[in-house]
């Protein structure tokens, strides 16, 4: 469903992804991992088209997509959620959500039924009157989720869901992304959390260093040591393996 | 709550004849409600699109010199020159709002960027034959609803009224609409509008393209009002700040703001004149304390403040 | 090519207090990020006060120069605490409201007070000329130009060697981490308002000897001075000196020309193609 090959992006002298491909079949959820500044985010952005690559291709159901606007890609069905997540503070929760359905619901009426039946589905429901910005961090989060879930995408790129949760909030909003697969939406997430990842996705991808270093099951990544030493540091994997041994 | 306050101006709106039917109170009321009707096409770009303009003269402008100079200089239908006004705010808004969104221009930038077309604006009407120049242009006196004249002030009156009306139905269309609720998500925050699919810079150009309209209708029934232009009326600095003053102090993006702003901005500046004489700029004067202190208490205007309030 | 030399000449004296009325707004900017639509009628203010003072005391617009420099300032810094800094409830919009609320305030105050009349002031020495390069300058415009470029050097050295100077650069590069280190950025922000207000007293006190003064006079300046600080990029020191140089000579060379009215015409022609193009002006300062 989604290509993305060889992509690369450079700021100033600053390599920040280099040759970075990654695939995602459609009705997976697949996992983007790796240390803070591996380059996640600016894949992401290039991805979904707020950076333009400086190589590399990006095919998004077999059209090539490569350096559309952000507004073009998500027409396509491809959306964006933020990390730092950006409400519209000004608007409601219902509001909010009904702006990202407009998208594929001319009629205010319609949008904002759409929107309800959204905020149900990631447990908004009782919120919908609240102002954007009265909600905690963990309804910020699921109001940024509402919001591109409702632009009714077929692929959803979620830029770290999890950051900034506790473990309680944690655990009620996995139910949530295994959902948005259940409903036919394939689910790209970037995640730091790594136990969430891997009781998520099927199929990992680790960045480090701006390169794509792992690929494979997450049950299989937790043993390789390039990982290992990705995470933990240089000499990690062969100290843990003397621990072990 | 704002719908019965809606329904409640109207009716005042609609006695206000009947309480004197004298010029000047007439005069002052056509004054005030055309400054709503404007302050309601500065709304539409800033209250609701988050693009603050500071030089709405150059819409209001043009529209007022395109109706005149149509049907002095070429014999045109007063009504079709205004509506050759109408379309030329427009356009001119287009095409400013081309050059200022494609580069990007936002906050301060655009605020400068719009008055420094409308200064230029006012330069060339100054300097050019077309439009009088310094001398001005006199719209001859042809009194009758085919040319756009009316021999009553009442008319006119009602007239307004009914501007001021489709202005406020034009706010409201805003609230109900799609093309509204993406306008909003632009004035909010860009980033996350392109990422929800809404074509940022489509939304921007169409809302200065119909704010510039509404502004030029403004200047088309200023000239056919008085009946006399020159550059200053036009495109003068005042009308800039007029457009905008009214939706602050009312209630930016809100579909009354404009027009209790203007009536209480307007109110407020007779009163003034009562008390201490007319001095010129006393007005302006008092109109720029209301708009430092209403920013300082009551940031979200007069209607913004009341529907705060109906809400607890 | 004989009226050339004579054209740049004047037009370099007047651009210098172009560019003394620039680094007042790029000051501001630089630190507040916000165009204060104030200035060209603080300056307009100012140039009555020299004007007045010299009709009360006779004093000589070049010895008011000090007292209204300080006097101007207390006048910024009060401004930006009781005002602008209350008013803004976080929001830059309403800072830019609150400054063109001012400007409202003070314009039509003047009008109201002072009526649409012109006043000028008359000096011994308006007409005594020096000659420079074969070319005959006016005395007062001569001597503008060096307390110009001298009140421009006295900014510089207090900005990149004192310890206000030091707060302000602080300020204007990363409020939080200033803040973080004890600086009470609020009174940086008054301070800059006031710094940025007494160049525009002192801009006044060079000016009136070969101007005048209405209540509108701040308008025309006030476009030239947002040009010349969008020319040499918002907030940078050198941009708006430099700029205000440059229009100076471009205003003066181009109504040479092209007449009056078509010279300022250049001028907003400049303005509007530069924010469109280089919003960041030609030195690059970082654009909001």
């Amino acid at each position: 469903m989604l290509v993305a090959e060889g992509l690369t992006k450079r700021f100033g002298g600053l390599l920040a992804v280099s040759d970075a491909s990654v695939t995602v079949a459609k009705g997976a959820i697949v996992g983007l991992i790796g240390p803070n500044g591996a380059g996640k985010t600016t894949l992401f952005a290039m991805i979904a088209g707020f950076h333009r690559p400086d190589a590399g291709r990006v095919t998004f159901q077999g059209e090539d997509i490569t350096g559309l606007a952000p507004e073009e890609i998500c027409r396509r069905g491809l959306v964006r959620t933020f990390q730092l997540v950006q409400p519209f503070a000004g608007l409601t929760v219902r509001e909010n959500i009904a702006i990202g359905a407009h998208l594929r619901h001319p009629g205010r009426t319609a949008a904002l039924e759409a929107a309800e039946r959204v905020a149900e589905r990631v447990g908004l429901g009782a919120e919908l009157t609240k102002p954007a910005a009265d909600l905690t961090i963990a309804g910020r989060k699921r109001l940024e989720l509402a919001r591109a879930l409702a632009t009714e995408p077929t692929l959803i790129l979620l830029d770290e869901v999890m950051a900034g949760l506790n473990p309680t909030e944690i655990a009620e909003i996995i139910p949530v992304v295994q959902g948005i697969r259940a409903g036919g939406v394939t689910v790209l997430l970037i995640e730091h959390v790594m136990q969430a990842v891997m009781s998520l996705a099927e199929d990992v991808f680790v960045l480090n260093q701006g390169r794509m270093i792992a690929h494979g099951a997450p049950a299989d990544l937790v043993r390789d040591p390039q990982v290992i030493e990705a995470y933990l540091g240089h000499g990690a994997a062969e100290r843990l393996a003397g621990a072990h041994g | 709550m704002s719908r019965a306050l809606g329904w409640l101006m109207l009716a005042a709106a609609l006695a206000i004849p009947q309480v004197s039917g004298s010029s000047a109170w007439l005069t002052f009321w056509i004054t005030t409600l055309l400054f709503a009707y404007l302050g309601q096409a500065w709304n539409v770009l800033a209250g609701y699109g988050g693009q603050f303009s500071f030089g709405h003269a150059a819409f209001f402008g043009t529209g007022a010199y395109i109706a005149a100079i149509l049907q002095v200089r070429y014999g045109v239908n007063p009504w079709i020159a205004g509506l050759g006004g109408v379309a030329g705010g427009g356009i001119v808004g287009a095409a400013i709002g081309w050059v200022s969104f494609r580069y990007g221009l936002r906050g301060s930038y655009f605020a400068l960027v719009t008055l420094a077309f409308a200064e230029v604006f006012r330069v060339l009407a100054n300097a050019v034959a077309i439009t009088g120049g310094g001398q001005g242009l006199l719209i001859p006196l042809k009194p009758g609803v085919e040319h756009f004249q009316f021999v009553d002030r009442a008319s006119f009156y009602y007239l307004l009224v009914a501007l001021v009306v489709s202005g406020v139905l034009i706010a409201r269309w805003l609230e109900a609409s799609r093309f509204g609720a993406w306008l909003v998500a632009v004035r909010e925050n860009e980033d996350a509008a392109r990422a929800l699919g809404i074509r940022v810079f489509r939304v921007k150009l169409a809302a200065i393209a119909l704010s510039a309209a509404m502004a030029g209708t403004a200047g088309v029934v200023y000239a056919q009002l008085f009946l006399y232009l020159d550059a200053g009326v036009a495109y003068g600095g005042h009308v800039s700040v007029e457009a905008l003053l009214g939706p602050i102090v009312g209630g930016l993006g809100t579909a009354l703001g404009p027009v209790v702003g203007a009536i209480l901005l307007h109110g407020l500046g007779e009163a003034a004149k009562g008390v201490v004489g007319a001095t010129p700029g006393l007005n302006l004067v008092l109109y720029g304390v209301v708009l430092v202190i209403m920013l300082r208490f009551l940031p979200n205007g007069v209607v913004g403040w009341l529907k705060r309030w109906g809400q607890r | 090519m004989e009226l050339l030399l004579p054209a740049v000449l004047n037009g370099l004296t007047t651009g210098a207090i172009y560019a003394v009325v620039a680094l007042g707004l790029t000051l501001i900017y630089g630190v507040l990020h916000i165009v204060n639509f104030a200035h060209g009628s603080l300056l307009m203010l100012a140039l009555y006060a020299v004007y007045f003072l010299h009709a009360a005391t006779g004093i000589d617009p070049y010895a008011a120069l000090p007292i209204l420099a300080v006097g101007f300032f207390a006048l910024g810094y009060v401004i930006q605490r009781l005002v602008v800094q209350p008013v803004s409830h976080g929001k830059d919009q309403n800072i830019l409201m609150a400054t063109l609320g001012i400007a409202i305030v003070i314009d039509n105050g003047a009008l109201a007070l002072w009526s649409s009349n012109t006043r000028t002031i008359d000096l011994p020495y308006a007409f005594d000329v020096v000659e420079v390069l074969g070319a005959f300058i006016p005395l007062p415009k001569a001597i503008g130009f060096f307390a110009a470029l001298g009140i421009a050097g006295v900014l510089w050295i207090a900005i990149q060697r004192t310890d206000l100077g030091r707060a302000i650069r602080a300020v204007a590069k990363e409020r939080q981490g200033a803040r973080l280190v004890g600086i009470r950025v609020e009174h940086i922000y008054a301070m800059c308002f006031g710094l940025g207000t007494a160049c525009v007293a002192a801009a006044a006190c060079l000016l009136l000897p070969t101007f005048y003064v209405t209540p509108q006079v701040g308008y025309a300046f006030v476009l030239v001075a947002f040009t010349t600080v969008v020319l040499g990029g918002m907030g940078s020191f050198p941009g708006a000196l430099v700029g205000g140089l440059l229009l100076g000579v471009v205003e003066a060379v181009a109504g040479l020309y092209l007449g009056e009215s078509l010279g300022q015409i250049g001028i907003f022609v400049i303005f509007i193609l530069v924010l469109l193009f280089r919003p960041t002006g030609l030195f690059g300062a970082k654009a909001a």
